[in-house]
């Protein structure tokens, strides 16, 4: 056999070999889409239940304005930014969008004289910001791909007690949280979202178009004491909903990625059959014309 | 007498969902007991078992793990950040852990959060015992 030939046979294997291997990460991810999806459907009556329940608790306590939830400190100094990226790559631009956005963000919030501390999830964020010599408040990694609710609670309450804590302490005025929203398995974008302090809005309910307004509640022990016990429950919750999201979305992103190498080997081995095909035509042609030279050699 | 629609809703999925005669639950203030026809609550829950009495008369036990609930026109929504059925509970994975946070020094804060919710978990698998699973 011929050199050229065995280079490409070479090739075809070794290209072979890559796309099993991406073939399977694409099946993988595509079976953990589903399963993401599944919990991030699971964890909605939560959200909705707690969503009322702090506006209710909202609309009676008596002076929402001056509740840490609500209100804004005069002079802002320091605000937390919690990017979540992937533990692993293979993911196309999965973390660097997230990371990109973080840091548009960052620059932001610079410009409004704040200063920044970033937390990070996912080994790839982490990554990016030990490799600038950047001080990050926290360091989260080990688990993005499927997050735990104890994972979402380590994090908000390192969080909470950032909030918690006197500026001049160096605790932060606001919460901020980056994440790749989950829109469909073919489209995701990454999303920013203050966590803390949280809008206000006066709202009419519109009774004629079903809505309710909320009961009278009688609250225990106060409207103000369950505002304050509320208020590490949802940033728990937005903590998790982002890591839920950003999850299902670095599986989509994943399964995309590995999609197209998986269709790029593809392509690859077709290109190289072709040419080792032609390779071994050659040698063919090249063996026929001297066998027939030598005999006519020998013949004459 | 009229019945409750209660829900058992934690962070990562809804619990349980049905209906029962009594709902007992205990709040900072301390325990606070729902039938039919109360007015609405929304109240904070501190860690403690939760009990459920159903229609037939049996009694189930949650693990409530922080969180609150709400009363409303004979709904009652139970939202935890973490709950627990008494059937999933690993009552030899709890005694671990209680030892555990025993053996810690007293004023470490986690250990004593960690001592309750085994306690919690113990006292609800414990009770539970024999008790229909739903």
């Amino acid at each position: 056999m011929g050199a050229q030939l065995r280079v490409y046979r070479r090739r075809i294997r070794s290209v072979q070999a890559t796309k099993k291997i991406t073939k399977a990460m694409e099946l993988i991810a595509s079976s953990r889409i589903v399963k993401a999806q599944q919990r991030l459907e699971a964890s909605t009556p939560y959200l909705i239940q707690l969503v009322q329940a702090i506006s209710a608790a909202a609309t009676h306590a008596a002076d929402v304005s001056k509740h840490p939830l609500t209100a804004k400190a005069e002079n802002q100094v320091r605000a937390a930014v919690l990017v979540v990226t992937a533990d692993r790559g293979l993911a196309g631009a999965y973390s660097s969008n997230a990371i990109k956005e973080s840091e548009a963000l960052s620059r932001n919030l610079a410009e409004k004289g704040m200063k920044v501390v970033p937390y990070v999830v996912g080994r790839k964020g982490v990554g990016f910001f030990r490799f600038r010599d950047r001080v990050m408040g926290g360091e989260y990694t080990g688990f993005t791909d499927q997050p735990t609710y104890a994972d979402a609670q380590r994090i908000g309450g390192d969080l909470l007690n950032a909030f918690l804590t006197p500026t001049t302490e160096g605790g932060v005025d606001e919460i901020h949280l980056v994440y790749t929203h989950f829109l469909n398995m073919a489209s995701q974008e990454t999303r920013v979202r203050r966590i803390l302090p949280l809008e206000v809005v006066d709202e009419k309910v519109d009774l004629t178009e079903g809505g309710m307004p909320f009961p009278l509640y009688e609250f225990e022990p106060s409207p103000e004491a369950v505002l304050d016990g509320l208020l590490p429950q949802y940033i728990n919750q937005m903590v998790w909903l982002g890591l839920l999201m950003s999850a299902a979305s670095e599986h989509a992103a994943r399964r995309r990625a590995m999609k197209s190498a998986t269709d790029n080997a593809e392509e690859l081995i077709r290109s190289l059959t072709r040419q080792a095909n032609q390779a071994r035509q050659a040698e063919i042609t090249q063996e026929i014309s001297e066998i027939v030279g030598g005999a006519d050699a020998l013949s004459a | 007498m009229g019945q409750l629609n209660v829900a058992v809703v934690s962070a990562e999925r809804a619990l349980w969902r049905g209906t029962a005669k009594s709902v007992v639950a205990k709040t900072p203030e301390g325990e606070i007991g729902i039938l039919s026809g109360h007015e609405p609550v929304l109240a904070l829950l501190v860690e403690s078992p939760m009990r459920i009495e159903l229609e037939d008369g049996t009694k189930m036990f949650v693990a409530v793990h922080g969180g609150f609930f709400s009363v409303d026109s004979d709904n009652v929504n139970v939202i935890a950040g973490t709950a627990e059925l008494a059937e999933s509970i690993d009552v030899e994975r709890a005694k671990a852990a209680m030892e555990r946070a025993k053996a810690a020094s007293e004023d470490d804060v986690e250990a004593a959060s960690a001592l309750k919710r085994a306690e919690t978990r113990i006292s609800v698998a414990g009770v539970a015992k024999g008790v229909s699973s739903h």
